[in-house]
Formats: structure tokens, sequence, C-alpha cells
């Protein structure tokens, strides 16, 4: 398994080589080379900050093609619950779940069910592990690889529980062996999931060795085809009933929702990367006290934000809301195996930030650093095709750029040469 | 080229929100040179508390930040009013923050105690109406 996947790629024709992207970047991963946006894997943490902010739509987020299903001969959809937060005027989530039964799955297991477990172990793990507060939660992955990267006094805080996604794959995948007596390997577990990070933490999972899902779908991509079949449920008299969760699982949707299931008040929940990473620099300087329980969102609005959805983040934000409103607070009567549910691995520290392994090495590298700076303009403009003069001066001690690629540098160089042949 | 690598920064005493700042670069600079997280920590916790008293205390001062690769050295220099009675300065609790910084959250008489539980090495130079200078100093 390779240790620094990431699911945004590149469209090279669509891509004009501008600087939208390196400069919104949060973990300053994008450089432009030759014209074209690279991501420097190890730095990207799969924000979906570049897709949203790419104009050409030249950035792409990775995601499994639906006709991939068909190579199961069981196939179970698990919907996220942003995905309940895309429809006008629902008010009944059986008819989204009956409807994905139409669009080729064999069976439904809401997420939003395993949600409710993992609050509920959450709720013990908070009580158990007092010496670790604030525990910070690990539903986000995007979070969870920030800290990874980012944030090594942070790594003991992480909640050590799989997320939603992983437990419901499991538990589904039971359900089905039980149900059909098919092998493991006949059954497909498909996420439908708001955010492309997803992938990535199933291809490569933090904190577990393997992730029981086959499959990761777009909301987006699968969504035209739902509305079409949510029309048809919706004129049946009897609807099979497929729900398993109730408003705390329904709730994980958006921002503020995991911490609310937990039933403490003494939480922070934050979203959108800017403010993840304001909160994490906070926390690790030990400026934010007095809290159990943080919960972080890389996408602004939580996973309804996710770059995969189709709504307006506070819209369907909102929807959520009014949905969940004549829910039970809790639907979920699953027998579970709490020992499965906890991670089986440890988060290690990746500085993949730092120069090299040598102290004594980095700091004559870093002095290199300083050195360059002074020679450039300190304008950030970004026409290097790095994100700031010091993330230029950077890559070139690494050996991955030149003083020339700075045109202010190479005006210089031109006008003393110039000057130089008139004189 | 010396081995000592020097940073310096100049702390603003009119602006509350930008303290930090300095603490904050300091300790991204401290990760990739591949500092162990926990000296770190020790530094950016030091630091900050460093920071703040000089807005709170001292209209602000100058922070030098020298790194070799066996301690990280922070001299805090400040024009300010001076220490009357360090030893009473160094009990934890205990502050002369007017009013309106406690009401901002500061002030809690944590800043001095707090700097020498994580620094290694910790030194006070003060004069009545010149200034302050801490050093403190955290091995790596």
């Amino acid at each position: 398994m390779e240790k620094f996947l990431n699911s945004v790629h590149l469209s090279e024709d669509l891509c004009k080589g501008c600087i939208n992207c390196i400069k919104r970047c949060p973990t300053e991963a994008i450089r432009v080379h030759n014209g074209k946006a690279v991501i420097k894997k190890e730095f990207c943490i799969d924000c979906g900050e570049c897709i949203r902010i790419c104009v050409n739509h030249a950035k792409k987020a990775t995601y499994d093609p639906v006709d991939m299903i068909h190579n199961y001969k069981y196939k179970v959809a698990l919907p996220a619950p942003s995905l309940y937060a895309q429809a006008n005027n629902l008010d009944d989530v059986n008819i989204v779940l009956n409807a994905l039964k139409l669009c080729g799955f064999d069976d439904v297991f809401e997420v939003s069910g395993a949600a409710e477990i993992v609050s509920s172990l959450t709720r013990k793990y908070i009580d158990e592990n007092q010496d670790k507060w604030p525990i910070i939660s690990t539903a986000c992955p995007t979070v969870t690889r920030l800290i990874r990267v980012k944030f090594p006094n942070l790594l003991e805080h992480l909640l050590p529980v799989k997320p939603p996604m992983e437990i419901a794959a499991a538990l589904a995948r039971k359900r089905a062996i039980e149900k059909t007596g098919l092998k493991s390997e006949d059954i497909g577990i498909f996420f439908i999931s708001p955010c492309p990070a997803k992938v990535t933490s199933v291809r490569s999972p933090l904190g577990y060795k393997k992730s029981d899902v086959d499959g990761v779908l777009a909301i987006k991509h699968i969504y035209p085809e739902l509305i079409n079949k949510m029309s048809v449920v919706a004129e049946k008299d009897e609807l099979e009933d497929l729900i398993i969760s109730g408003k705390i699982g329904i709730s994980w949707g958006s921002s503020d929702g995991e911490s609310s299931g937990l039933l403490i008040d003494s939480y922070l929940a934050a979203d959108g990367i800017e403010n993840v990473i304001k909160v994490l620099e906070e926390l690790e300087d030990q400026k934010i006290s007095g809290l159990k329980f943080i919960e972080l969102n890389a996408c602004p609005g939580g996973c309804v934000g996710g770059v995969l959805t189709v709504e307006n983040p506070y819209v369907a934000k909102s929807k959520l809301k009014k949905l969940r409103r004549y829910m039970p607070v809790t639907a979920n009567h699953m027998e579970i195996n709490e020992a499965d549910m906890y991670f089986d691995s440890e988060i290690e520290y990746e500085p993949v930030y730092t120069f090299g392994s040598n102290v004594v090495d980095n700091i004559s590298k870093m002095m290199h650093v300083e050195e360059l700076c002074k020679k450039f303009p300190g304008l950030d403009c970004g026409s290097c095709g790095a994100p700031s003069c010091k993330a230029l001066a950077e890559d070139i001690v690494r050996g991955q750029a030149k003083e020339k690629d700075c045109i202010h540098v190479l005006r210089q160089f031109i006008n003393r040469f110039s000057d130089e042949i008139n004189s | 080229m010396s081995d000592a690598l020097k940073f310096t920064y100049e702390i603003s005493g009119d602006d509350f929100t930008r303290a930090g700042e300095a603490s904050g670069d300091a300790k991204r600079k401290l990760k990739q040179l591949g500092i162990s997280p926990e000296a770190v920590r020790k530094v950016a916790i030091a630091m900050y508390e460093g920071e703040i008293n000089m807005v709170i205390h001292a209209d602000g001062g100058k922070i030098d930040v020298i790194i070799t690769p066996e301690a990280i050295t922070m001299i805090l220099a400040d024009k300010g009013p001076g220490i009357k009675d360090i030893e009473k300065a160094m009990q934890a609790g205990y502050s002369t923050a007017p009013d309106n910084i406690r009401a901002l959250g500061f002030g809690a008489g944590m800043g001095l105690p707090n700097m020498k539980k994580y620094s290694d090495e910790m030194d006070i130079q003060t004069e009545i109406g010149v200034g302050t200078t801490v050093t403190m100093k955290v091995f790596i």
C-alpha cells in the first residue's frame, strides 16, 4: 500500500497553468511546472480546495465508476447522511433508500446507523480517557491526514474509533453474507460519498489495516438517476422500511452533528479547512482548554459541503435539520462486537515538510532558504509556480527549482546582461 | 557559514490578535528542521507566553530565536516597566495585568510560571523603568 495516496488529479488539457490553485492550497502541495499544475502527493490532504477554486475545472476528484457495481453478485449501497440533504422536500428517508435499490443495489445500509454506534463508543471513550482530552474526531479523513503531517503533538488526542463508513461497511458485509450465503468476495459494498477524501481512506486507510468498502461512488454522479427513481418510489403505496438511524445519525451529515450526538456541552466544532488549521494550531499551543471533544470538518458546513455533492452546503444543512425533526433520537439497535470498531494500527507522524533526517543539515538548509528569500521580492506572486517566495526558496534547497524561476530575479539578470552588451 | 540559525521577531504592542504570530512562525520552522515534537511544543508554549507578556506589560519588544544543533535559545527583550518583584511574579496566579486585559481572558498569572515550566533554562534580567530581558533555553 502506498503511504501517500491522494484523490485529486489533473485534466492536463484543461489546466492553463494559472496560480489560483497554488495560492489556495492550505498545505502548499501544488506547483505549476511547465505550465501545468502538479500536486505533491505527500503534501496533499484531499481537502478539495483546488477543485473548488479551479475556474477551468482542470482539477478533478477521483471516485469509482457506477458500473463497477456489476463486478459483484450482491451489491450494497451505503448512503452518507449528506445524500439525504440533496433532494428538495424530502420527508421520508425511505424514499431515498428504496430508490437506491431501484438504481441496481440489492440492499442498502445507512451510514448514519453506524454513526450512532460511533457516537455511543465516543461517549464511552471520552468518559474513560480524561487524560487525552480533548478527544479529536477522526471522522473527516482530511483532518486526520492533516494532523499526521503537521501536528505530531496532537496524534494522541485522535479518537481511535473507525469512521461510520467503515463500521457500516463491515456490518453490511456481515448481514449480506448471512442473508445470501455468498462468499465475501462476491459481495460489493459501495459508499455513496460527498467527498473524494473517502476514496483515499478506502485505498490507504489510517488507523486500520484494511477497508471493507469496495468502491466509492460520487453523490453527484448517482444523483440524476436517483432523483428519477425517487419519483417512481414516491408513487408507491408501501415502502420497504430500510431506516436504521434517527436524529443522532442523520445529524452527522453537517458540522456540529457529530458533537451533538455526544450529549455534552464542552465541545468545539469547526468547519472549513482554514478554520480547522487555526483550531489545531491553538490546540497545539495549549491556547484552548476545558474541552472534552473537538469536531473538525475540512469542508464548509461539514460533509454537506463536500465537492462531490450537488446542493449548496448551507441549504443542505437546513434541509437536514428539517428532515430530522420528527425522527426518533436514535433508531440503532444493532448487535456489535465493540472490539472490531476500534483502530488496529497506530497513526504515525509523517514529517513531510522537514528537509531531511539530519538536524544539522536541516539548519544549514534553512539558512540557505533565508538567504534566498532576501533575493526574492517577497510579493508571493506565484509566477514561478510556487505559492510564495519562501516556498520557492524551499523548493530550490530541495533541488526541485532554480533561482531564475523567479521572474524578478530573471529580469534583473536580463537587465544586467543587456547593460553589459550595450556598454 | 556559522552553525547557528537566528530569527528575529518584532513584537507589536498594540494588537492583541497578533500575539502568537512569532511563536507560530518559530514553531513551523522548528518542525521543518526536524526538531523533536516534544521540544517544538515546549518552545511554542514558552515563547507564546512570553510574547503575550510583552504585549500586555511592555508595549511589545523583540524576540530573537537562535537555533543550534544542541539547543533553541529565545531572547525576549522589551523596554517595558520592568518587573518589581520577580519572586512574586514567578508565583502561579500572581498577576499585575489590569482589569481590561483580564476581561480578555489573559492575566491569569501563569505567564512566567509556564515559561519556566516549559523551558529547560530561564534567566530574567530586569530593571525598573528600563526593561526586561528573558532568556529561555530548550535543549534538543
